[in-house]
């Protein structure tokens, strides 16, 4: 079994059967990170390109490592000093990749769709690495092979994902991958920042964060940026936090094994209380580490992988 | 060029017509309108139209042809091949160009352009503020003298809610419309999309029906209070559309129009981020679409207009952030509608055939839009059972941009006769016209 889609630009693209296949070869692929030389001659001869119209240094890293521990070649694309800034459009940025030979283009863009565009322009197949407020989906399958390794599984699980749903692609992406596998999703955060038409099966919507923790077997919480008070979002850091803000008291009330996560980076004190993400609970790192193995495995699926 | 139209359904809604009646052309004017008219012999042609309809030249009240300034997306006389293309004898021309229409210099340039192509007729839009900034009104005496039959300055709402009632009221000197684009840009922000589910999913910023409705409400509290005459440009919203009802009702001087994207397509056709999707106001919810469909076919929205913004294809093929907004309508606006309507909905051909004819020509104060005995012979002839794909890569206008590319309509033009000429034939447009 492989990827079936050319390109992977959202979660609601993966069925069950294809996620689970994901998160199995990752945890595969994690045996080899845990190793003392982390390298692997799968995809010698492969060709990965990451293309990031956006500052990123975590995604980023995580793919570079990941392909180098698989023997692919990777070339960094730098947007800020390519022919990007003279101008190029994203068509002639793509079909200069595929006259190099690229196998796979890894993308990270500011504006939603992007990804898309670019496969449609594509032979070699793309990743997206987070595309505006759309979706990012290996954050969201590295999510939740951490809550797989500590839970389980999925179904039935209460996840509440709290903060700027708004413009998270996070959200998003775990919106769909989550929900696919079984578990209930709580968005929670303040009305402007939360988008309409979430409400579904399965998914509930609430302004109130005792609520949506209460209970919780995961609590995932975005990072707020801080600009989105300048814009009016939120009158104050202090009242977002006070209002939206993970601490001891709250994670009270979740189940008492409740994981945290976070994509990071984190506002410590802001969204996130510093005891909060350095406690037993808090999955931070554990997100980092299967973050790699997540996205060898897609490089895998997507790479080794003949045409059936 | 003298010609016998034999056959046809002849269809105006001004005098209520529809018989099986022939229409004899000659000099430019028709010469002839009734039942079983003898062809003559010499010099006439024969145009065999049976089971085809036969109605007044169709104006579209909507269009931007580009020209002067960005003729790399489209000309007057490519816009002109569109319209007659699509089955149009008469366009408006919105006034964002480079210079905008808001001096008579931009208006005698584009009629003169016009006359040039000698295709389809062109009634230019002057520009309500200079520059089309909102502050000052525009010289509309001399816009008016010039051959302007409207102002408007559409793509910018008028912000400043005095600039707007003086423009109304400046207006009624001359009695011509003022044409509003209603965008409360506060609300609409960065917006690229209807606001709701779709946008959620597709993380595209959105813009709610209210930034339309508020303005809309506003406009129509200003011609309350002015008498002047108000229409209101591509309207998107149920909400709209009630507030447009309740305007009526308070015997407000309004009229609407409606584009054929907004009759046909909700914002789940942006899945996929296809830039030919975005378009301002934003393709709505279902629920919009059906209060749209409804109110055109009531009448309480008297046109349908293309709102036709070509774009050169490399404007297009972008990110859907950085595309612009707009469809190139005029080639697919008649199917479009008459598939949506009179096909799937049964809308009676009649009404429909008014929305291009005496609605636009009553909202633009032009003789125009109906069918006698000597005046100027402008027909357009449907076929209401033509079956057809959209090519885009075929369209006269130098815009592709489409979002029905590859979709099949039916109802489509195959005759448009401009001042007795038959300027378009089976879809082809005749450039060698005697």
């Amino acid at each position: 079994m492989r990827i079936k889609a050319k390109d992977l630009i959202g979660m609601d693209q993966l069925d069950r059967e294809q996620i689970g296949l994901i998160l199995q070869t990752a945890k595969e692929m994690k045996t080899i990170l845990k190793r003392d030389i982390k390298k692997v001659p799968t995809l010698r001869g492969k060709s990965v390109v990451t293309l990031f119209f956006e500052p990123s240094t975590r995604t980023r890293t995580s793919f570079e490592l990941a392909a180098k521990y698989m023997s692919a070649d990777l070339v960094n694309i730098n947007t800020s000093v390519s022919s990007v800034v003279k101008g190029e459009s994203l068509k002639d940025t793509g079909k200069t990749l595929e006259a190099m030979g690229v196998d796979i283009v890894v993308i990270r863009h500011s504006m939603a769709g992007a990804p898309q565009v670019l496969g449609g322009y594509l032979k070699a197949r793309v990743i997206n690495a987070g595309d505006g407020f759309h979706q990012h989906p290996t954050q969201a399958l590295l999510d939740m092979m951490t809550i797989q390794e500590r839970l389980g599984g999925f179904e039935g699980l209460k996840v509440a994902i709290v903060g700027d749903i708004l413009h998270s692609r996070v959200a998003r992406s775990n919106l769909f991958g989550l929900t696919t596998m079984g578990a209930e999703v709580t968005f929670c955060g303040p009305p402007t920042l939360m988008p309409p038409g979430l409400e579904r099966p399965g998914v509930n919507v609430t302004y109130d964060m005792d609520e949506a923790v209460a209970e919780a077997d995961v609590v995932m919480m975005l990072r707020i940026q801080l600009e989105r008070q300048k814009a009016g979002y939120f009158p104050s850091i202090r009242e977002y936090s006070r209002c939206y803000g993970l601490n001891k008291q709250r994670l009270a009330l979740a189940k008492k094994d409740c994981l945290v996560l976070h994509p990071g980076p984190i506002n410590r004190g802001v969204e996130m209380a510093g005891e909060v993400a350095d406690s037993l609970q808090s999955c931070i790192n554990e997100q980092v580490t299967n973050g790699v193995a997540v996205r060898m495995a897609l490089l895998y699926l997507m790479l080794e992988q003949k045409e059936e | 060029m003298r010609y016998l139209f034999k056959g046809g359904l002849v269809l105006d809604p001004k005098t209520r017509l529809e018989k099986e009646w022939d229409v004899r052309v000659a000099g430019g004017k028709i010469t002839e309108l009734g039942p079983h008219l003898e062809p003559e012999a010499d010099g006439e042609e024969l145009v065999d139209v049976s089971g085809k309809i036969v109605a007044p030249g169709f104006i579209d009240a909507h269009v931007h042809l580009r020209e002067p300034g960005d003729e790399v997306h489209e000309t007057i006389r490519t816009g002109c091949l569109a319209a007659v293309a699509g089955g149009f004898t008469a366009v408006c021309a919105m006034p964002n160009t480079l210079p905008c229409a808001d001096n008579e210099a931009v208006i005698e340039y584009v009629i003169k352009r016009a006359k040039d192509a000698g295709l389809a007729r062109v009634y230019p839009i002057g520009a309500i503020t200079k520059g089309r900034q909102g502050k000052e009104i525009a010289e509309m005496g001399a816009l008016y003298q010039a051959g302007a039959v409207a102002v408007s300055d559409d793509g910018n709402p008028v912000e400043n809610s005095e600039v707007m009632r003086r423009a109304l009221e400046y207006t009624q000197i001359f009695g011509i419309p003022v044409i509003a684009h209603c965008e409360d840009k506060g609300l609409s922000a960065d917006g690229l999309m209807h606001e709701g589910a779709w946008a959620t999913v597709l993380g595209l910023r959105g813009i709610p029906a209210q930034a339309e409705e508020a303005m809309v409400a506003r406009d129509l509290l200003l011609a309350q209070l002015t008498g002047g005459r108000l229409h209101l440009a591509h309207l998107s919203t149920a909400g709209s559309v009630a507030l447009l009802r309740f305007a009526r009702e308070q015997g407000i001087k309004v009229t609407a129009e409606a584009t054929p994207h907004h009759l046909l397509l909700t914002d789940e056709a942006v899945q996929g981020y296809d830039t030919n999707t975005k378009v301002n106001p934003p393709l709505r919810s279902k629920e919009d679409v059906q209060a749209i469909r409804a109110a055109v076919r009531e009448g309480l929205i008297q046109c349908v207009a293309s709102d036709h913004a070509p774009w050169a294809q490399e404007d297009k093929e972008q990110e859907y952030h950085r595309a612009p907004s707009g469809i190139a309508g005029l080639e697919t606006a008649v199917p479009i509608v008459w598939d949506t309507l009179v096909v799937k909905e049964k809308m009676k051909p009649m009404e429909l055939i008014a929305r291009w004819t005496t609605g636009p020509a009553q909202v633009l104060n032009l003789d125009k839009g109906y069918l006698a005995v000597g005046i100027d012979a402008d027909l357009t002839v449907i076929d209401p059972h033509l079956n057809k794909k959209v090519e885009a890569e075929s369209f006269y206008s130098l815009g592709k941009n489409t979002p029905v590319n590859g979709r099949s309509f039916q109802g489509w033009p195959v005759l448009t006769v401009v001042e007795g000429k038959i300027v378009m034939r089976d879809g082809k447009v005749k450039e060698d016209i005697n």
